[in-house]
């Protein structure tokens, strides 16, 4: 039987980070190696094909599709604007004459003598991409985009809505386990990443939003208050693509919890800094968990990178309990009983034996713990 | 003999070791490992050998050399036959399309599921979406293939056609992002060089036979087996070291859903009786069934027990997760905890009213599952009818399942909140709440989730994977008799004789077990105005089969309605599970 717990979140104070930059389709990259960028640095640009309209040509001049060649008056691949002329029939002296003009501006993309509609093709739709974290440009893939390097703070969090955004890290709470409210959303945090305590309250994010907050980190939110922020109900934790108009992520879950001694000491030590944070989450087998990234400045000493991975777990190993009872508190691991062990459920599982920090002994499931590094 | 079998799931990779011994064939060994199709290692032979590393460990046997598997044993060392099935990666994900989504849209989805695809989308003509929106639908999907049916043969063209073109407008690319989308078209013969003109310099395309050929036949095979070929071919060859796997295998690699449909069939026939089968996963639900040798499967892609139990949550209702609860919750801290089991899904209960939630929440997914594919295991639509035009596009009635309850002889439950339900008495309540079977209807459970491997074996080697599903894999955990109709509480169902022992009378509103080991012969007499599976008030004898549970006498009524006063509902609740020992203290 393999290890069962859960190997924990990687919360680094200091990781050389190596992000790759793609466009979705192929384009033209505007940076090369070495170059500086900033996270708005726009690094590659491309053009998204545009939507297809489908006209259905030979219904509206009432002929057969096999006549439609003849008729067209715009032929595959030709451009055409809004209201030109795309096909028409002509009777004798110009009675019975009919024409189809085009919907869109776009391209002729098809036109089908099978089923006698034509495909129009809206313009491309430009697309560029930032660098979203600042660093340097290590290498250029050809067309495609770039990967970036680059020194700093790395944290994931176990949830979060809203894509890639970035802005000056700003506290609002004192402690990890204060609450942020919305009395505590000051009105100069606007195009900022606000740090908040064990748990973000509806009111504050609402104030956040009006405050035109960047980016919202706290311990735990209330799965109410989730559904209020988005509109809904979350059925599945795959995320990222929400516009809600700020991005959210929760470093412990759901619920009042507060915010791991590490994560919040580095966030502390980077106050004032530029993170970029991006809250897509997938949880499904490839997990992918929000990010925040703070970059170490030029005139920040760089430092030797920590071995992000979690270590083993053993006797003495500092562990988070992530599920109840005791979820969020913190213990150290005073046994690893090799044989499974009844649990009050009755199922028989590999279990851990907890010091909890109020001083009380606790045996539980290992899938019930984490890996907490010290700070 | 010796055969190795192996299952390359997303997480896990299963591998179990069966032995002929005196002619008959039994497990001997499991072992398991990471699945590593994904980063850092992308070679999914390493988890298979992971694997093997700990049957080794387990019986002594080596069975790699080099990294390479020994094959065939020679003396107390490697394998007569290796085998696998797989759905790493996310397993096959298909688009079907057809021209009306309840005739040919169904038929190919039917033929996609039962060769063990997840199907992301049917793109009809009437699906209710614009042109544009269904291009932009299919040009997000990047499925692994796309199924194109549409029209009877001889019948119009264009239809068909159009669909087609909507997908050569789309320009649609593979998930795996290597070469051509492998297309297969399987509808009207005629429209066969049209879609070759539309399709062919787009996608990689592929044509069979229509698997709809006329309004009263289906014919799903051809797909079927196109499907599975294209699997290996453009899925499974530029999937993470499967080239190396194929080459280790002795059977074509199955996608994991096909191997436990062919299992559940194999055994439907060789028994001849009506089998509803579930795995119920982290993520989603599989529902396979044959009645009347008719095999239907449906998935559930959101409804699981950890990546979507929040979904199960939002479809299923606050209220019908309660309903299976003995307690009150607090309903904030209810949203929470299943909200931190959905973000830590590898968490397990460790409190009993932690556990009783989870269960409950496992009874709504089965119960939804069933709903669809109840929903999906009909007879054909679409044939005419002594009705108008449109009635016989929307011919969805309820009555045309194939799934009928009361004809249905065994359940097998699968997947970890059913087979590792720490009282066996669990597993079989939470099967009787959700599928509410009518009438006599055998219960089992998988014990360790082997039916995909026995699946693909049964392909060589039937007798090898009938006597390991029988023996190691099959645990019986009884019989329910669930008599059909309502009647005043207290009031008499049926009188029951079992074996040479005395008379049982169930009464309405109860629920009891007589305990019961292998086969005995059965009288049911229900009373008058009340079906025990034959017709109302029908006596009749049966032969039943015990197990780890015994014989459940279920007279809680179908239709089955829990009490609507909360207090008395939560009384009944724990009534019943005290009767079959559900809970410890209760």
């Amino acid at each position: 039987m393999g290890e069962a717990y859960v190997p924990g979140l990687k919360v680094v104070r200091q990781v050389v980070l190596t992000k790759e930059r793609h466009l979705p389709l192929k384009g033209e990259v505007l940076v090369k190696a070495g170059d500086n960028v900033s996270a708005d640095t726009l690094v590659a640009r491309t053009f998204l094909p545009g939507m297809v309209e489908l006209v259905n040509v030979s219904n509206h001049l009432g002929i057969d599709p096999g006549e439609l060649k003849r008729s067209m008056q715009k032929q595959e691949g030709a451009r055409v604007e809004k209201g030109e002329v795309l096909a028409k029939i002509s009777g004798l002296f110009k009675l019975f004459s009919s024409e189809c003009l085009s919907p869109i501006s776009g391209k002729v993309e098809t036109i089908s003598h099978v089923t006698g509609k034509v495909t129009l093709r809206r313009d491309p739709v430009p697309l560029s991409l930032p660098a979203f974290i600042p660093g340097e440009v290590k290498s250029v893939i050809p067309d495609e985009g770039v990967v970036i390097e680059s020194q700093g703070a790395y944290i994931q969090g176990i949830f979060g809505v809203g894509g890639e955004t970035w802005g000056t890290l700003r506290f609002a709470v004192m402690s990890s386990s204060e609450i942020l409210d919305a009395e505590k959303i000051q009105d100069d945090f606007c195009e900022a990443i606000v740090v908040g305590g064990s748990h973000v309250t509806a009111a504050a994010i609402k104030k956040a939003l009006a405050s035109k907050v960047r980016g919202i980190i706290a311990g735990g939110i209330d799965d109410e208050e989730l559904r209020e922020l988005l509109g809904y109900d979350l059925g599945v934790a795959i995320t990222g693509q929400e516009k809600i108009g700020m991005t959210l992520i929760v470093t412990e879950g759901f619920g009042a919890i507060a915010m791991a001694d590490k994560t919040w000491s580095i966030l502390r030590e980077n106050e004032g800094r530029l993170a970029s944070i991006d809250g897509r989450t997938q949880i499904r087998a490839g997990v992918i968990r929000p990010e925040i990234f703070i970059a170490q400045t030029s005139q920040t000493s760089k430092m030797g990178s920590e071995d992000p991975q979690a270590s083993t777990l053993s006797i003495g190993s500092k562990v988070r309990i992530i599920r109840d009872p005791f979820f969020g508190e913190l213990g150290i691991v005073t046994a690893l009983p090799k044989a499974l062990q009844a649990l009050p459920t009755e199922a028989k599982t590999r279990v851990v034996e907890l010091q909890l920090k109020s001083g009380k002994s606790w045996v539980l499931p290992r899938a019930n713990i984490e890996l907490v590094e010290e700070s | 003999m010796r055969i190795l079998a192996s299952d390359c799931g997303s997480t896990t990779t299963k591998i179990i070791l069966i032995e002929e011994i005196e002619g008959h064939y039994r497990l001997a060994a499991r072992g398991e490992a990471p699945t590593t199709v994904e980063a850092p290692v992308e070679d999914v032979t390493q988890g298979v050998r992971n694997a093997i590393l700990e049957l080794e460990e387990l019986t002594g046997i080596p069975f790699l050399e080099d990294g390479k598997l020994i094959k065939p044993a020679s003396g107390e060392r490697g394998a007569d036959c290796y085998v696998s099935t797989s759905s790493a990666g996310g397993g096959l994900q298909m688009t079907v399309g057809g021209v009306v989504r309840e005739i040919s849209g169904e038929s190919a989805s039917r033929a996609a599921l039962g060769a063990g695809a997840i199907v992301m989308d049917v793109v009809a003509t009437n699906d209710g979406r614009l042109p544009h929106e269904r291009i932009e639908r299919l040009r997000e999907l990047r499925p692994d293939m796309i199924l194109l049916s549409g029209g009877m043969d001889g019948g119009t063209i264009s239809h068909v056609a159009e669909i087609a073109e909507l997908i050569a407008a789309s320009d649609p690319k593979p998930r795996l992002g290597v070469g051509k989308l492998p297309v297969i078209f399987a509808g009207n013969r005629d429209a066969q060089p049209q879609v070759k003109e539309i399709l062919d310099k787009k996608v990689d395309l592929e044509i069979t036979e229509n698997l709809r050929p006329s309004d009263k036949t289906e014919n799903l095979q051809p797909a079927r087996g196109k499907i599975q070929a294209l699997f290996l071919e453009h899925v499974m060859a530029h999937a993470p070291g499967y080239k190396n796997l194929m080459s280790w295998t002795d059977l074509p690699i199955m996608p994991t859903p096909a191997a436990v449909g062919l299992m559940m069939q194999r055994v439907a026939q060789s028994h001849n009786i009506n089998i509803l089968g579930v795995d119920i996963g982290g993520a989603t639900t599989d529902v396979f069934s044959v009645f009347h040798e008719i095999f239907n499967r449906s998935v559930s892609a959101n409804l699981g027990m950890s990546y979507s139990i929040s979904n199960v949550f939002l479809e299923a209702g606050l209220q019908n997760i309660l309903r299976w609860v003995p307690f009150d919750l607090d309903v904030r801290q209810l949203r929470n905890r299943i909200k931190n089991k959905m973000i830590r899904p590898t968490t397990i209960p460790q409190e009993l009213p932690d556990l009783i939630l989870e269960q409950a929440v496992c009874r709504e997914a089965l119960r939804l599952s069933l709903i669809q594919h109840k929903l999906l295991a009909v007879g054909l639509k679409g044939i005419q009818k002594e009705r108008t035009i449109a009635d016989a596009f929307l011919q969805t009635d309820a009555e045309e399942s194939l799934v009928n309850m009361k004809e249905l002889d065994m359940i097998i439950g699968s997947g970890g909140v059913l087979s590792h339900a720490p009282r066996r008495a669990q597993a079989a309540m939470m099967m009787i709440d959700a599928f509410l079977p009518e009438g006599v209807t055998a219960l089992t459970v998988d014990s360790i989730f082997m039916m995909p491997q026995l699946g693909v074996l049964s392909q060589a080697y039937p007798q090898a994977a009938e006597e390991v599903f029988e023996r190691d894999c099959l645990v019986w955990l009884g019989t329910v008799l669930a008599p059909v109709g309502e009647t005043k509480p207290g009031k008499k169902l049926a009188k029951i004789s079992i074996g040479d022992r005395e008379e049982v009378e169930l009464v309405y509103g109860e629920l009891k077990v007589v305990p019961l080991e292998g086969k005995t012969r059965v009288r049911i007499q229900p009373v008058h105005g009340i079906d025990a599976g034959k017709g109302r008030g029908e006596s009749f004898e049966t032969e039943i089969q015990g197990g780890t549970v015994g014989f459940i006498l279920d007279g809680r009524g179908r239709p089955f309605k829990h009490p609507s006063d909360p207090k008395t509902r939560i009384e009944k609740l724990n009534e019943w599970n005290q009767a079959l020992s559900v809970y410890p203290h209760g």
